[in-house]
């Protein structure tokens, strides 16, 4: 027989109850995904620099880039159909963003020959000046602290 | 007896220690070679170097505040007095301005009076990129002594190393003059321009010569200001073309720099 049975079992169940609550919480309440919005000035421009899949999975990593770009190479325009087209003739351009491609395009061959201005406070938060809708939707859901704010300035809200 | 004994082989040993040691000091002192510190450094072929000239004579107190707020406000600068001050273009005499040659010099007295606009000199040897232990501060392919705010980590090695006191450090948020009671009344509008980013805690900052203005094929907004309200008293352009308009007046007005004896190769010129 178990010495001081009965205090290890209250022990225990104390212990998987507590490790359980935030299942037991959570029970029976709807998956609520994050739902980032687009601003009417986005919805109206239609495109983004990337197709949205590219965007949704890769823009950190674009944003890396764009920044190495613009202030070591002094490089401020981003031509993202001029890219690909280089992308298809050039092997070692295919290496060099091999980590972007999925389908071998990138994703992403834009309609116009739009060139951007790289700039995350400027180009990026523009269209999308609902920061607190759009980026911090996913962001706080996934627990990511991005720390661009600390420099970067976000648009005000209404 | 067989070999050496022990005083021999300690004897040996002493006398090959000596000259093993000696022997590079003869070397050097037959073929002295030289100190990598003193070496000239590694040059590429460079086709831009952006420079700057005040003319003197055209700019005055007033005029080089309208230059330094305009600049302040435009890349987010906040307004903190005492020690932990932040600062991109600001003003001082002939004798801190030139330490160097103003010992003993019998300036004239228009000179003596003058207030010189100070900034970073964008040197064509910069002793701040040499010391950056991540590269934060680096020297573009335009000649442009530039920072990345991403990289800094605060070490503050470019703020010695720096001859010209052009770089300050951020010892708390910048934001903190928007919640801070005191700071606030100094800056009622922080950030001043929301198109430009401010920078964080521990970060090291200084001019840039507007690098984004210039990638745009804008002027500074130094030389926009002060040329705004006297014309032609900061002239900017390429020092190594020698059609430009600097090279113009240079050849024309005498002109001085701030400590070039030690070898920075400063590109602002000051036309007395």
């Amino acid at each position: 027989m178990l010495y001081d049975g009965a205090k290890i079992l209250t022990g225990l169940i104390i212990g998987v109850a507590f490790f359980i609550s935030p299942f037991i919480y959570d029970a029976g309440k709807p998956y609520k995904k994050p739902e980032p919005q687009l601003t009417e000035k986005a919805k109206k421009a239609g495109e983004c620099v990337a197709s949205k899949q590219f965007m949704r999975e890769w823009h950190m990593q674009l944003l890396d880039e764009w920044r190495n770009e613009v202030v070591r190479q002094g490089d401020r325009y981003y031509r993202p159909r001029q890219l690909a087209r280089e992308m298809r003739l050039d092997k070692r351009l295919m290496d060099q963003w091999r980590h972007f491609i999925s389908d071998g395009t990138r994703h992403y061959i834009p309609k116009t020959d739009k060139v951007y201005y790289k700039s995350l406070q400027n180009t990026c938060l523009d269209c999308h000046s609902n920061k607190t809708k759009f980026c911090d939707e996913c962001h706080n859901y996934l627990g990511v602290h991005p720390y661009c704010w600390n420099c970067h300035i976000a648009p005000e809200e209404k | 007896m067989m070999g050496i004994n022990r005083r021999e082989f300690l004897k040996i040993a002493g006398l090959s220690t000596l000259f093993g040691l000696g022997a590079k000091s003869v070397f050097q002192l037959l073929a002295p070679g030289e100190l990598e510190a003193s070496l000239p450094p590694l040059q590429k072929e460079k086709k831009i170097q952006w420079a700057m000239a005040i003319d003197m004579k055209k700019v005055n107190d007033s005029l080089l505040k309208e230059v330094i707020n305009a600049c302040h406000r435009y890349h987010n600068v906040p307004k903190i007095p005492g020690p932990k001050e932040l600062k991109w273009i600001w003003v001082d005499d002939f004798e801190h301005s030139f330490p160097d040659q103003a010992e003993g010099a019998y300036i004239t007295e228009e000179v003596e009076k003058m207030h010189f606009p100070l900034l970073c000199n964008h040197c064509d040897n910069p002793p701040c990129c040499r010391v950056c232990p991540t590269k934060a501060t680096f020297k573009r392919e335009d000649g442009i002594v530039m920072m990345d705010w991403h990289r800094c980590i605060g070490c503050r090695f470019c703020m010695a190393a720096c001859p010209y006191g052009s770089r300050s450090f951020n010892w708390g948020d910048p934001r903190r003059v928007m919640r801070d009671k005191e700071l606030k009344k100094l800056n009622p509008d922080f950030p001043t321009n929301k198109k430009f980013p401010t920078r964080t805690k521990g970060v090291v900052e200084k001019c840039t010569f507007c690098y984004d203005r210039i990638d745009k094929g804008e002027y500074p907004v130094c030389v926009e200001t002060a040329n705004k309200i006297k014309k032609d008293s900061f002239i900017f352009g390429n020092i190594l073309d020698p059609e430009s308009e600097i090279r113009e007046i240079l050849k024309k007005r005498f002109s001085l720099r701030r400590k070039p004896e030690l070898g920075t190769g400063p590109n602002i010129f000051y036309l007395i």
